[in-house]
């Protein structure tokens, strides 16, 4: 056997493999149902049917897909510009401790005033962690997909450090996990008796100004031909280093806004946990959603349904938690398979 | 006698094109033969139907009388069928002997290749470090690689596409001789070129392309050029007019350049001085791998490592200036590549616009893009240089490349610069092209704007240059006026070996 690029990959293909890529995820999915002993149609509809029910699980799913849109929108940018940031996670840690922060400085007296402070010192924090990204790379060449992955597990542990020791609740019964903050530091919600808060809205025009700003402005074009071909923008004049920058300050502020949005949104507080590796699954997210803005959002909606599918699995069919990252693993190799299979054709033979 | 190889009724359909439509071929022992045709007219398709790289949907093929099919570029070279590309597939990081060796048969040593290598290239003359890393070497540099990679196979049909573009006068003679010796003693060739005077002097045969049709198989010793251009376009080659120029002022002063090499493998600038006045066309000649890429780097700004004054536009140091930054100030550039660094490939030509042509005129200050503005000057250049492409919604990777550098040159004249620095201006663009390139840039000139033009192809410059400067080991030779200068003279400077300055009334 042996591969061969193809004359003229299909477009029509390109456009359609996170499709099929879904397709096959499913189709692997119910041999794993099959395999497990479990009823593989009721499988599905814990996947696909159950999180969008209802109004309630229709909310739940915004909720969900809120930080992975932020975090993938930031990471497409930086995908676009070839520059390989893989530690969303860790922006997202070190915006919801900058967030957090902030928070545990509310008290009722200070009002709603706060709420915008709590979500700048978010994107800050993630601005800050990302910076180091960049600060290495540009200065001593460090490699920045080593280095972003190292960083969120010292921003994990920064914030285990934060919530196990000063910031711990004294009346938590030693919990690690700080007070609740205060309901004035807390991110309005939209639908009453549910989760959805104004997160989702602001993810949105996050989508939109990202669309704009690579589709629309000479900063983002200059940023796109830095990632398609180095030695143009060199001709071009377009400064790599700005590149390099630009883009992981976008990644790191956006996955830092989710941080702060998910500490004073859904969380109420800074837990060991904020994430269930929502900065890791937006790099899925960022590339089914083919690194297009309005592509990010079809995609993290659908990364949402295997976040709540694997917590209706465990309770409903007894079946690990685990799943989901199955599930987001089969997608992105089924995806990752498709586009290869796009460019590249097997042949028989030698 | 059988012929070495007998082509009958080639066609292969492409979804939008036929390239090549019954073509037939016969090529004996010991022949060289030419295969005629502008761009477009199927002569690569062809080639690869040869070589294995391509399945003809119709036809057949015989090898010394025998019907073969060959399904694979390997089968080819079992036959003895060896093809040196014009575009190169070498791997950039590693050195030449590495590179060789991954088509050779597997069981032979590096260092086995490694002499291999040397003795080849010693016998036909095309100097060559095997231990270069492929990435260090000019475009020049890597055809050699190639010929002696095919040379290396002892092939009984080797195919050359365009191989004289990036050779010195006397290194294309030592190559005709070596081409001819290899001839003697039986191997075929299969000469693709569109330089005709190289075909006439060269090849015995020779086959002309239209359209992917033959347009006539004849002697070319018998032709006279305006015959073979007649057969291959169809009408007489467009003349390019020069008139003596009218300098005007200093536009770009290159004062003294020193720069070391960017790695071990680079070429350091000497002191490389030289003048270029409003309303003159400068030439540098040379050999590929000679400074050239260095010396374009420095002057187009994406090597700002120069002092501030050893790069002079209208009288400013701009030696450390950024390339938009040299831009503003009128000086453009195109440069050799045109995929990858004059043209981002997966970009439509409106967007590749923006590359060089965004600035205050066109942005706007909000640094806003407005595709319509673009589309409308990549429209504008479509039009006026006669760019065959779909449109400017067309990815740059969608057009041919002498289409891709008719549109690039395009792209910069059409910025009306003050100074415009060219490299290579017609490699590999086909002959009505390559005269409307030519002729766009003497109006460029007639205009009052101060052209530089590094190119390796003497003929070019000698027809469309005023003074000639040789590049040689990153040392530059003092001008000569070109209406004075001599084939031979310019050949012999290529080496470095040229007077002294104030030892030559010509030196400027």
């Amino acid at each position: 056997m042996r591969i061969e690029a193809r004359a003229e990959p299909s477009r029509l293909m390109a456009w359609l493999s996170p499709v099929l890529a879904l397709a096959i995820t499913v189709l692997v999915g119910v041999a794993l149902f099959v395999l497990l002993g479990k009823d593989p149609v009721k499988g599905l509809l814990v996947f696909f049917h159950e999180p969008v029910r209802n109004v309630y699980a229709l909310t739940e799913l915004g909720v969900k897909a809120t930080p992975l849109v932020l975090c993938a929108l930031g990471l497409a940018a930086c995908f676009r510009a070839n520059v390989w940031n893989i530690g969303a996670e860790g922006q997202l840690v070190a915006g919801a401790i900058a967030g957090g922060g902030v928070a545990l400085l509310a008290t009722p007296e200070t009002g709603r005033a706060l709420l915008p402070l709590i979500l700048v010192a978010g994107v800050l924090g993630g601005i800050a962690w990302a910076g180091i990204v960049a600060l290495l790379r540009d200065r001593f060449n460090a490699n920045e997909i080593l280095v972003s992955l190292m960083l969120v597990y010292v921003a994990q542990l920064a914030l285990s450090f934060l919530v196990h020791g000063p910031w711990k609740d004294p009346q938590g019964y030693n919990f690690p996990q700080t007070r609740m903050f205060v309901p004035e530091a807390l991110v309005p919600v939209l639908v009453p008796s549910s989760r959805l808060h104004l997160g989702a809205p602001i993810a949105l025009v996050a989508v939109a100004v990202t669309w704009v700003f690579m589709f629309r402005t000479f900063a983002g074009y200059q940023l796109q031909v830095g990632g398609l071909a180095p030695l143009a923008a060199r001709y071009a004049g377009f400064s790599s280093r700005r590149a390099l920058w630009t883009s992981l300050s976008i990644s790191g502020g956006f996955a830092g806004l989710a941080g702060a949005l998910e500490a004073a949104g859904p969380l109420g507080q800074l837990t060991p946990h904020v994430s269930p590796g929502y900065g890791f699954a937006a790099i899925i997210v960022a590339f089914v959603g083919r690194l297009h803005p309005v592509g990010i959002v079809l995609a993290a909606l659908l990364m949402s349904m295997f976040y709540i599918g694997g917590e209706l699995a465990q309770s409903r069919l007894g079946l690990p938690n685990a799943l989901t990252g199955v599930f987001q693993g089969l997608l992105l190799v089924a995806l990752l398979a498709c586009d290869t299979l796009i460019h590249y054709r097997i042949r028989p033979g030698r | 006698m059988h012929p070495r190889l007998q082509l009958d009724g080639i066609t292969k359909r492409y979804p939008a094109v036929v390239a090549n439509d019954e073509v037939s071929l016969t090529v004996m022992p010991g022949e060289i033969h030419a295969v005629l045709g502008e761009n477009g007219a199927g002569k690569s398709t062809l080639m690869k139907a040869i070589y294995g790289a391509v399945r003809p949907d119709a036809g057949t093929i015989h090898w010394n009388g025998v019907p073969i099919d060959v399904r694979s570029p390997a089968e080819a070279r079992t036959h003895g069928i060896s093809m040196v590309f014009q575009h190169f597939s070498l791997f950039d990081s590693l050195t030449v002997a590495e590179n060789v060796l991954l088509g050779l048969d597997r069981s032979v040593s590096l260092a086995a290749v490694t002499e291999g290598i040397r003795d080849k290239a010693g016998e036909y003359g095309l100097e060559i470090d095997p231990r270069r890393p492929v990435h260090t070497l000019s475009v020049g540099e890597r055809q050699r690689v190639e010929i002696v990679r095919a040379l290396l196979t002892d092939p009984r049909l080797l195919i050359l596409d365009e191989p004289t573009s990036v050779l010195t006068p006397q290194a294309v003679e030592r190559l005709f001789v070596t081409l001819r010796q290899l001839a003697s003693t039986g191997c075929s060739i299969l000469y693709i070129s569109h330089k005709l005077d190289e075909i006439r002097a060269l090849c015995h045969r020779c086959t002309v392309l239209r359209a992917g049709r033959v347009a006539g198989v004849v002697d070319p010793a018998v032709q006279t050029n305006a015959e073979l251009s007649r057969l291959m376009i169809g009408a007489e080659p467009p003349r390019v007019e020069h008139r003596p120029r009218t300098p005007g002022a200093l536009a770009l002063r290159v004062d003294a350049l020193s720069l070391p090499a960017r790695d071990a493998h680079g070429v350091a600038l000497e002191a490389v001085s030289l003048d270029v006045h409003a309303g003159e066309i400068v030439g540098v000649a040379g050999v590929s791998g000679n400074g050239q890429a260095e010396l374009l780097a420095a002057l187009s700004g994406e090597d700002p490592r120069a002092a501030a004054s050893a790069v002079q536009l209208q009288g400013r140091g701009v030696g450390r200036a950024s390339p938009a930054a040299r831009r503003r100030l009128g000086l453009h550039f195109v440069p050799e590549e045109r995929l990858g660094r004059g043209a981002v490939p997966s970009l439509s030509l409106a967007q590749n616009v923006l590359l060089t042509r965004a600035d205050a005129r066109t942005l706007g200050r909000a640094g806003w893009i407005s595709h319509a503005r673009f589309e409308a000057i990549a429209r504008a250049v479509i039009a006026r240089f006669g760019v065959k492409a779909g449109g400017p919604g067309a990815p740059a990777a969608s057009l041919s490349g002498g289409n891709l550098q008719k549109f690039i040159v395009g792209r910069e004249v059409d910025a009306d610069p003050k100074v415009l620095v060219v490299a290579q201006p017609t490699w590999g663009v086909d002959v009505g092209a390559a005269a409307q390139i030519r002729a766009e840039l003497l109006a460029l000139r007639d205009a009052g704007c101060a052209l530089l033009v590094v190119s390796e192809e003497l003929d070019e410059l000698f027809e469309i240059t005023d003074r000639l400067h040789v590049i040689a080991r990153g040392r530059l030779s003092p001008s000569i006026e070109t209406a004075r200068a001599t084939v031979e003279q310019v050949g012999v400077w290529m080496s470095g070996l040229w007077p002294a300055a104030g030892e030559t009334a010509d030196a400027h």
